[in-house]
């Protein structure tokens, strides 16, 4: 750690924590055998109890806490090591997190194992298998992209099912050819013992490619969403695969032979434990939707059923031994679209948060643990044997890759390039699945297969992990490009999927739109009536979707405080009928009268057109798939953000002026009303309402002239501060004239103040298809 | 003919026997292919944007002479030219092939916004073709502000992407506009000349159902 801490500048923090660490591990190492030594005093006190003990002021009882003690002693660590990484700017962008985590999890194995000669057995499988990967697959699995998803199934499902066959069995059966060939040279463990049976397990463990792995290191590299959909994808489909094989010639080595009939059973199992585990999930997720329904009094506890839902699934499909990780991906995919609709805003937020970080504290403590266990395991160090499994892996790999790929590019239109099969083959990573299997193995060459393992996942954890960033630049791959989700591209997929399938149609021919088409209906009809709440599974999609947009863009807007001459661009429905930039009003007219425009309707076309371009162009929402970076919440009180909203808004200020310098008729000038509007400062919108002679812009929401104008701003009484909510039906009515002046001015004033705590209302969140 | 040339030089005369028939089965017993034909498959009457993609088999503009108007009925050939438009690129088709292809295809879209074929797309026609029809199956409704709205919104991002002196002239969408909001700029994922076909070139006797 010392030579990690280079610049001066951080240096102290490093050294902080490695002080810290010692003194925790130390401290443990103390508590013990302190509490050792106080349990044999308590023995040798009530030998003779005829002696009054003084009432012990100071105890210590450490074997009670001591679970959850050291638990969150792991955690903190883990989280302080992260915290440390990010610290140093230039070693996490050359090192991926996962080498760093490991490198910790060795330090700390070996001190552990210097201060007490023995290391907790932490990387147990059942502590694996049930409480660290679950949050990572379920974070996974509840984002996970649906659309690119479903896209490339066919090819995903090639890759995960065939590939991982193919490395399992060209892996299985080569090391077993290479240990009989190596027989003769060594001595110390006689390769040749290694039956066919216990090779193939081995290769079947060995094969798969690892979701966490994957996560961790290609959400670092920003590569295009095919890509890494295709890599993530398999990497999560393959582990009914992995299971299969694993319990399959786990049995069989049991029963020592393998008949024709077994074989023909692994496969139906196959099936079985793939088709299983989705439909498990899939009726979790199900439940999950339907009792969301029913969440609208109880909301703070709306995040734990998505949690508690999810977990079930998983431990479900485990008890019956079904593929969990499918279980848990399908539970999380199929819920959510539901679950959005019902919950808060807050809701989702919590749950987005929760994931988030749990899924982040997971894979750090994997990765620590990993290298924890390194030092602790019985090794075996075989040469030859290593370095084939090694060799084995990546030719396999690279095969399998290319095979396969010239088999599907007959099938797909977006062919995959070479440069994207060097990817794909160089992005398939092993990690901590494959540790825990091999722990779990029974067989005498299990020491052997151990370190192989250990061995295959540090190198492609190390070295694959960190030089698969420079490769991607080097060999210019596509990377991801932020997809601002505009309207545009919404109207467009959805205009293109009616066309195509309206040309199916009339071709006769029952295509993949088709079937989309009538899923969407049946989903559409049915499903959403049952498990969405209230009138909101009506609402279109795309409303919603723009409904929200728009909110976002006004919560900003309100939040930033308005610019200093701001007072009239409001969010971008608000009519501007009444700005008065009028000539022949004289500057004493009452400004309570309202008065009429005398812009042309193309000129207000025109200035409304010109303030939502220059509006429009500072929403930027990220709507690319990352998993770490949390998007932008307009909710959040980030002084950074903040400040960035400043800066766009005075951009915008700028832009503004320069447009309504070209715009508003030159003769208004003159006009010191307008002048004065222009001039105006924050301070002066917070005007008493009912003043007269102050410079207002009077925005009438909504006016007969301009029935175009959508009321997004809806006041729920009048006292609170501006609360958003959205017209929950798209036909609501806006309101004709008619309205106070006096109202129009509290609406003023309320834009411009801070929205306050918003009430608890129902927002949809609509996840765009 | 030279589009069909080229149409067909690329798909195997298999599969034109197979929408030949698919032609003959839609028109029943006439020669030539109406609108009424069109009109009586049922599951397309279910489709919100029906009326258009009708329209768009009789489009003069579709079938590359440069004439305006429509047909009253369509021959087999006009009927393959429209379906041309929906094959997708092979990995065999060049850079400017692709090109030319997606161009094609974005015209397509292009007339079947333009209702009135001036030649541009007002924020009136986007907004009853692009929105209120293509977006809302039968059973959504949307108001009228609602959908104004929206069309503003996407009207004015089109816009927000160009050079500042064309934010004036964006009241109509010319083609020229709807090529480039087409490519990288607005539509990013969509790639046209991908996204945009039918795998109809791939079906078989077998998959054609009646349509009546």
């Amino acid at each position: 750690m010392a030579t990690r801490g280079r610049s001066s500048f951080c240096r102290s923090l490093p050294e902080l924590e490695l002080l810290l660490l010692v003194i925790l591990v130390l401290l443990n190492g103390t508590v013990l055998s302190l509490e050792a030594a106080s349990s044999s005093e308590i023995h040798t006190g009530e030998g003779n109890n005829t002696s009054k003990k003084p009432f012990p002021v100071i105890g210590i009882m450490y074997d009670d806490v001591s679970v959850p003690f050291e638990i969150s002693l792991w955690v903190l660590l883990a989280s302080l090591m992260k915290l440390g990484f990010h610290l140093i700017p230039r070693l996490s962008n050359v090192v991926p997190e996962s080498c760093l985590l490991i490198s910790v999890g060795l330090l700390v194995g070996g001190i552990l194992k210097l201060a007490r000669d023995e290391v907790p057995p932490v990387l147990s499988d059942r502590i694996f298998f049930l409480c660290l990967l679950p949050p990572i697959i379920l974070d996974a699995g509840y984002f996970l992209p649906i659309r690119p998803f479903v896209e490339n199934i066919g090819t995903i499902l090639m890759f995960a099912v065939v590939g991982t066959l193919w490395n399992a069995f060209f892996v299985g059966g080569l090391i077993y050819g290479v240990c009989q060939l190596a027989q003769d040279k060594y001595s110390e463990i006689n390769l040749g013992n290694i039956g066919i049976l216990p090779c193939l397990l081995f290769g079947s463990i060995i094969s798969a490619v690892d979701p966490v792995a994957v996560l961790a290191v290609f959400e670092e590299i920003h590569i295009n969403e095919l890509l890494h959909i295709l890599v993530f994808g398999e990497s999560l489909l393959n582990d009914a695969v992995t299971v299969v094989l694993y319990h399959l010639f786990e049995e069989f080595m049991e029963s020592g032979l393998v008949s024709a009939v077994d074989a023909i059973l692994g496969l139906v199992s196959f099936l079985i434990v793939a088709l299983g585990g989705v439909l498990v999930g899939a009726f979790y997720g199900i439940l999950a939707a339907f009792t969301s329904r029913f969440t609208s009094h109880t909301r703070v506890i709306e995040p734990l059923f998505v949690f508690l839902y999810s977990y079930m699934a998983y431990l479900s499909a485990e008890v019956f031994h079904l593929s969990g990780i499918m279980s848990l991906i399908a539970c999380g995919a199929v819920m959510r679209p539901y679950v959005e609709a019902n919950i808060s805003h807050k809701s989702h937020t919590t749950i987005k948060y929760f994931l988030k970080m749990w899924s982040s504290v997971s894979e750090t403590l994997i990765f620590i643990f990993l290298g924890v266990a390194t030092v602790d395991g019985e090794h075996h160090w075989d040469w030859i044997f290593i370095t084939a499994t090694l060799i084995l892996c990546l030719v396999a790999r690279v095969i399998g890759v290319v095979g396969l790929t010239f088999v599907i590019n007959n099938f797909r239109i977006v062919k995959l390039t070479t440069k994207d099969q060097f990817i794909i083959a160089y992005g398939g990573l092993r990690g901590a699945i494959a540790f825990s299997l091999g722990f779990l193995l029974h067989t005498d060459h299990k020491k052997i297969f151990l370190t192989a393992i250990i061995t295959v996942i540090f190198f492609t954890v190390f070295v694959q992990g960190m030089t698969i960033k420079p490769l991607v630049e080097l060999l210019a791959v596509k990377k991801k490009h932020e997809a601002k989700r505009s309207i545009n591209e919404e109207i467009h997929t959805r205009f293109l999927d009616h066309l195509l399938t309206g040309i199916e149609d009339i071709c006769g021919h029952y295509g993949h739109h088709h079937w989309k088409n009538k899923l969407n209906r049946f989903n559409k009809k049915y499903v959403k009536k049952i498990l969405i709440a209230g009138d909101r599974c009506k609402e279109p999609q795309l409303i919603a979707f723009y409904h929200k947009l728009e909110m976002k863009h006004a919560i900003r807007m309100v939040e930033s405080g308005g610019g200093s001459k701001l007072n009239s661009s409001f969010p971008s429905t608000v009519s501007m009928q009444n700005i008065q930039p009028k000539i022949q009003s004289p500057p004493s007219a009452r400004p309570a009268e309202r008065a009429l425009p005398q812009l042309t309707k193309g000129r207000e076309e025109e200035i409304r057109q010109i303030l939502r371009t220059n509006l429009q162009r500072t929403r930027q929402r990220l709507q690319s798939y990352n998993r770490h970076t949390l998007v932008v919440d307009p909710d959040e009180e980030g002084f950074d953000d903040l400040i960035l909203k400043k800066r766009r808004m005075m951009e915008l200020d700028w832009k503004i002026k320069e447009m309504t310098n070209y715009l508003t008729v030159p003769h208004a000038q003159g006009s010191p009303t307008m002048s004065r509007t222009r001039m105006a400062s924050d301070s002066q919108a917070y005007v008493k309402p009912g003043a007269k002679g102050v410079p207002s812009i009077q925005i009438d929401l909504a006016s007969p002239q301009s029935p175009d104008s959508v009321r997004l701003l809806d006041e729920v009484g009048h006292d609170q501060g501006l609360t958003m909510s959205l017209p929950s039906s798209s036909s609501r009515a806006y309101k004709t004239g008619g309205k106070d002046d006096d109202r129009d001015h509290q609406k003023l004033l309320r834009c411009l103040s801070d929205p306050g705590p918003s009430a608890d209302e129902d927002e949809d969140e609509p996840i765009p298809t | 003919m030279l589009m069909i040339n080229v149409f067909v030089s690329s798909v195997s005369t298999e599969q034109i026997k197979n929408l030949h028939m698919r032609f003959q089965q839609l028109c029943g017993n006439e020669k030539t292919l109406r609108k009424e034909h069109l009109e009586n498959i049922p599951t397309l009457a279910d489709n919100p944007i029906k009326t258009e993609i009708i329209k768009a088999f009789f489009d003069k503009r579709n079938q590359h002479n440069n004439e305006l108007g429509s047909y009253e009925e369509i021959g087999f050939e006009e009927f393959l030219m429209v379906m041309s438009h929906f094959r997708p690129p092979s990995i065999k088709t060049s850079a400017e092939e692709k090109a030319a292809m997606r161009k094609r295809k974005v015209r397509f879209l292009f007339n079947m916004h333009d209702t009135d074929g001036d030649g541009k797309i007002t924020l009136e026609e986007y907004r009853k073709v692009g929105i209120v029809e293509g977006l809302l199956s039968e059973s959504e409704s949307i108001g009228q502000e609602v959908a104004r709205a929206i069309a503003d919104a996407a009207m004015l991002e089109v816009a927000s992407t160009n050079v500042p002196n064309m934010v004036r002239e964006v009241t109509k969408i010319t083609l020229a506009l709807f090529l480039h909001f087409a490519c990288p700029q607005i539509l990013k994922d969509l790639e046209m000349e991908s996204r945009m076909y039918v795998r109809f070139l791939d079906m078989n006797t077998a998959n054609l159902r009646c349509g009546k």
